[in-house]
């Protein structure tokens, strides 16, 4: 099973816990309502989306509502530095939360504390805090966009609103910027980098490149880095090898992308109702 | 980048410079940062925002760089304004300096701008803003949700309702999205 441990973006929505559904716009918890609109409600609707497709169960999710003061952060970092040690879940994907490398070292001790390893995934705010404690080669797989990988490139940066000029954020220093994280051990074991053109990597170099279909507006669209993250996570623990699995959900991620026919103004779930129809695409494409 | 930049009270120093006459107050989170940022500059404070060295780093810090000299007219001012740091430290070394690059990409009938990992869009006709993307701290989601569909003067500033540095980066690329806007 997938588990997704991540924020919603009220500040009084309590600590749930539970098999997570997608009910017209919005994903539902405990009985309770998040519209989809991007963060980690985007990745679990994607998530939930392309389970269905493949006959899966619903992902699992931690969830706590934080519009950045980081009192829901802390209180789900506590619970999960008490808890997971007795879990049992295929993959955990991290997302966003408030860094905070003491909180985030304490997670990752209970994650080892598990009886079989789970498969990590850290995007966002968790990602940030996995690079700045030094521990990203803890990790599978990474989800940054090319900013980001510019502050994992960075090995003096300890967030991405410190990333240092010289480190250009451009599409195409992407694999010079795949080499630097690697080569400071900010790399995670793989690296999905999305941007214009997408790169699946490792600290061998880059595995696949993926650049069709283009959409360049799905740059502006807010929430389209979070469906890929929960696409991927899916189709892991689906049992897809991690850098097969990257691949295939870079390419529905543009499909889905594509059928939306975006503009700048979209909204991530138009793009989201997509996943099904791009997946059996892009699965088919894939046949022999 | 102009509230970044120091205020013209006083001789200005080059960043990065070593700066043993300067310290740094710290405070529980980004907001009071900025309250603070924001108080100091409006009476003339030779100010900066910057990040605090490792030593006391959590994960998603801002501090602000002061004039040693003037530490106790500065915390007068502060508690006068209902803000206390957690820490006043010295330093004698250079800090970490935020992202000052933007990237600019132009769809037409919509424009998007950068900041750091922070992308804000608009409809250029409307000056309505149609989409916020990037960033990973908490308050993204909350920023998007209270500012899509409203135009760039209804929509609240980042700086009022953020409280990261995510919060910082699109207030970063709001301010630049306005000074283009207003050409």
């Amino acid at each position: 099973m997938l588990a997704v441990v991540g924020t919603v973006p009220e500040e009084d929505f309590p600590l749930s816990t539970g098999p997570v559904h997608l009910d017209h716009d919005c994903i539902r918890i405990e009985g309770r309502s998040i519209p989809v609109n991007r963060g980690t409600p985007a990745l679990l609707a994607a998530a939930i989306k392309a389970g269905e497709n493949l006959g899966m169960s619903p992902p699992f999710a931690y969830l706590i509502g934080d519009t950045g003061l980081g009192r829901g952060s802390r209180r789900l970092y506590e619970h999960l530095a008490g808890c997971l040690g007795q879990t049992e879940f295929r993959a955990i994907t991290f997302h966003y939360l408030l860094p905070d490398v003491d909180w985030h070292n304490r997670v990752l001790f209970a994650v080892e504390e598990m009886e079989r390893r789970p498969i990590l995934i850290a995007d966002a705010g968790f990602m940030y805090a996995a690079k700045m404690s030094g521990q990203a080669e803890s990790y599978d797989l990474f989800t940054p966009d090319v900013g980001e990988l510019a502050f994992l490139a960075d090995e003096e940066a300890p967030h991405p609103f410190y990333t240092r000029g010289f480190i250009l954020h451009e599409d195409n220093r992407a694999p010079e910027l795949i080499a630097r994280a690697y080569e400071h051990h900010n790399g995670s074991r793989y690296l999905l980098v999305k941007g214009a053109r997408d790169y699946v990597a490792c600290s061998e170099g880059i595995e696949a490149t993926i650049d069709r279909p283009v959409e360049e507006a799905l740059e502006a669209i807010g929430g389209t880095g979070d469906t890929l993250t929960g696409i991927v996570s899916t189709l892991i623990v689906s049992g897809m090898a991690i850098r097969d699995a990257a691949i295939m959900a870079a390419k529905i991620n543009r499909l889905a992308g594509k059928y939306a026919y975006p503009t700048p103004a979209t909204q991530v779930m138009e793009v989201i109702r997509f996943i099904p129809r791009a997946m059996e695409v892009a699965i088919k494409s894939e046949d022999p | 980048m102009a509230f970044l930049s120091f205020l013209k009270k006083g001789k200005k120093r080059s960043p990065g410079r070593e700066s043993p006459d300067r310290g740094i107050l710290v405070f529980e989170n980004t907001s009071e940062v900025i309250r603070a940022e924001n108080l100091l500059k409006s009476v003339g404070w030779r100010i900066r925002v910057v990040g605090p060295p490792p030593e006391i780093r959590t994960g998603c810090d801002l501090a602000i760089e002061f004039p040693l000299i003037e530490e106790l007219n500065i915390l007068r001012l502060l508690r006068e304004g209902k803000l206390s740091p957690l820490q006043v430290v010295p330093v004698d070394r250079p800090l970490l300096q935020p992202v000052d690059l933007f990237q600019i990409k132009d769809f037409g009938r919509y424009m998007m701008v950068r900041a750091a990992n922070m992308k804000l869009t608009v409809e250029k006709g409307t000056l309505t803003i149609v989409n916020v993307s990037g960033g990973g701290c908490p308050d993204v989601p909350y920023l998007a949700k209270e500012m899509v569909g409203k135009t760039l003067v209804e929509a609240p500033s980042p700086r009022d309702i953020g409280h990261t540095l995510c919060g910082y980066s699109l207030q970063m690329a709001y301010e630049e999205m306005k000074r283009r806007c207003s050409r």
